[in-house]
């Protein structure tokens, strides 16, 4: 089909692909997990009223906007272990290349979600702390009790899309060589000669499971604002 | 041993005739020229699919909505090495061999331009439907009402209020264009991000090559952000000043 064979495919280059998807999992996960929280505690001091915490907070978070991820896989692969080195003397033995992808990618995205979670934290009416001010509850309280589990209920579908565009973003880690599922068809594609079908492979893999994965949101969604009516 | 900083290493010569400053400019280059061409085909592609999207026509706005469900769920690297390694392959003969007669780095850049379009194009749809979708149909019953055919319609109410609305997310979509043509540079495109690893492999100064290719960046997206909002000021609709 279209000058196309797909014979070569074996055992081996299955196993390849699916470690591969398992590392691109594992980039996300982690990536998803820390950017969250990270992510949060950005978007607090975004909103506090310290002007230096804010501004901070508005500093990292726009300087993270504006550079492409590529370049920060890029700079946090060659740059970071080089000044980690000049700080402890043994930061060369480790295995750079999985850490810094998963540190880039964690400072990266806790940049988008920061301004997700600041929108969710602004989508709480004012009333309810004030509400749970006056039941007594401390500050730290009424954020952990009733601003962010609101936030983060309305901004869910926002956060699972970004989710998403994070999984798909992970391909990227091909910059440093990283063997995820794209770098891994991508590697077997130069090795076999046969590069076109593995980009027809790695691209279908990807439709299904984003494809997947937005129509769930989509449902979601649908739901919950069901719900909220 | 301290790092030996070393800002004038630009000025030295790269080969016979240019400096690293040279390369550093020839990416940034490179970079807008690809990122202006791609928005051209996303903007003009994307409008017309929006416009798809939202017309009254089943197989119609189904086509857009299959373009867009494609092209924003596959990665965009995995795009450009198809239309790089795949397309070709599936072209004609003659045209095949036009293309890899170019010199490596043209053919790299047109297969890019087009894929990044291409990808920013269903984006650009998704914000025309949406600010299609909120202007009232009010007006669009009025419009029809009046007489206007659906293709009158479009081009004299509803598209002029819906780019006018839509220039904030716009803005946005121009600034990732940006961002996202760093990846040519998996397919050969000699922009600003290649233009990072050679600085930084020739000159052996990571800091100030990668710090020089950061602001690069920096100065490319203030560029567009302060180019935009001379335009929204401009075209901001009347009635609506200081509405979020």
């Amino acid at each position: 089909m279209l000058g196309l064979e797909f014979e070569f495919l074996n055992g081996g280059i299955f196993s390849a692909l699916v470690h591969g998807m398992w590392i691109s999992l594992e980039v996300a996960g982690v990536a998803l997990a820390v950017g969250l929280i990270w992510g949060t505690v950005l978007a607090l001091l975004r909103l506090s009223t310290y002007k230096t915490l804010s501004f901070l907070s508005a500093l990292y978070v726009n300087f993270f906007r504006s550079i492409p991820l590529a370049m920060v896989l890029l700079c946090f692969y060659l740059i970071v272990p080089q000044l980690l080195n000049s700080l402890f003397s043994n930061a060369q033995k480790m295995d750079t290349r999985l850490m810094s992808a998963l540190v880039g990618f964690a400072l990266f995205e806790s940049a988008y979600y920061s301004e997700i979670m600041r929108a969710g934290i602004k989508s709480v009416p004012a009333g309810q702390v004030y509400a749970g001010r006056a039941l007594g509850l401390s500050s730290l309280q009424v954020l952990q009790n009733i601003v962010l589990p609101q936030a983060f209920r309305n901004m869910l579908p926002l956060l699972l899309t970004q989710l998403i565009v994070l999984f798909q973003d992970t391909s990227l880690v091909y910059v440093i060589s990283l063997a995820d599922f794209f770098t891994s068809a991508e590697g077997i594609g130069e090795r076999d000669g046969r590069i076109e079908e593995m980009m027809c492979i790695a691209g279908l893999v990807y439709l299904i499971i984003c494809f997947a994965a937005s129509k769930l949101v989509d449902n979601l969604a649908a739901k919950s604002r069901e719900k909220a009516i | 041993m301290a790092y030996q900083w070393n800002w004038y290493i630009f000025l030295q010569p790269a080969s016979a005739k240019d400096s690293y400053l040279d390369w550093l400019l020839s990416g940034m280059l490179t970079t807008l020229q690809m990122g202006c061409l791609a928005w051209v085909i996303a903007f003009c592609l994307g409008s017309l699919l929006g416009v798809m999207r939202t017309i009254p026509n089943r197989a119609v706005s189904f086509l857009a909505e299959l373009y867009v469900e494609i092209f924003r769920n596959i990665p965009l690297i995995v795009q450009l090495f198809m239309w790089y390694y795949l397309v070709p392959k599936l072209m004609p003969q003659e045209f095949r061999t036009w293309l890899f007669a170019l010199p490596p780095a043209s053919t790299s850049f047109y297969t890019a331009t087009i894929g990044l379009g291409l990808f920013t194009a269903a984006r650009v749809c998704e914000q025309v439907r949406a600010g299609v979708d909120v202007i009232s149909s009010g007006l669009k019953n009025a419009s029809l009402s009046l007489g206007l055919s659906i293709c009158q319609s479009y081009q004299y109410v509803l598209l002029p209020i819906t780019y006018r609305t839509i220039l904030p997310p716009m803005t946005s979509e121009m600034l990732s264009i940006f961002k996202n043509s760093s990846i040519a540079s998996t397919i050969g495109v000699i922009d600003l991000f290649t233009r990072a690893r050679q600085l930084n492999e020739y000159t052996a100064h990571g800091y100030e090559s990668f710090i020089a290719v950061i602001l690069c960046y920096l100065i490319i997206n203030t560029g567009v952000m302060l180019l935009m909002s001379q335009v929204e000021r401009a075209l901001r609709l009347p009635g609506t000043e200081g509405r979020v």
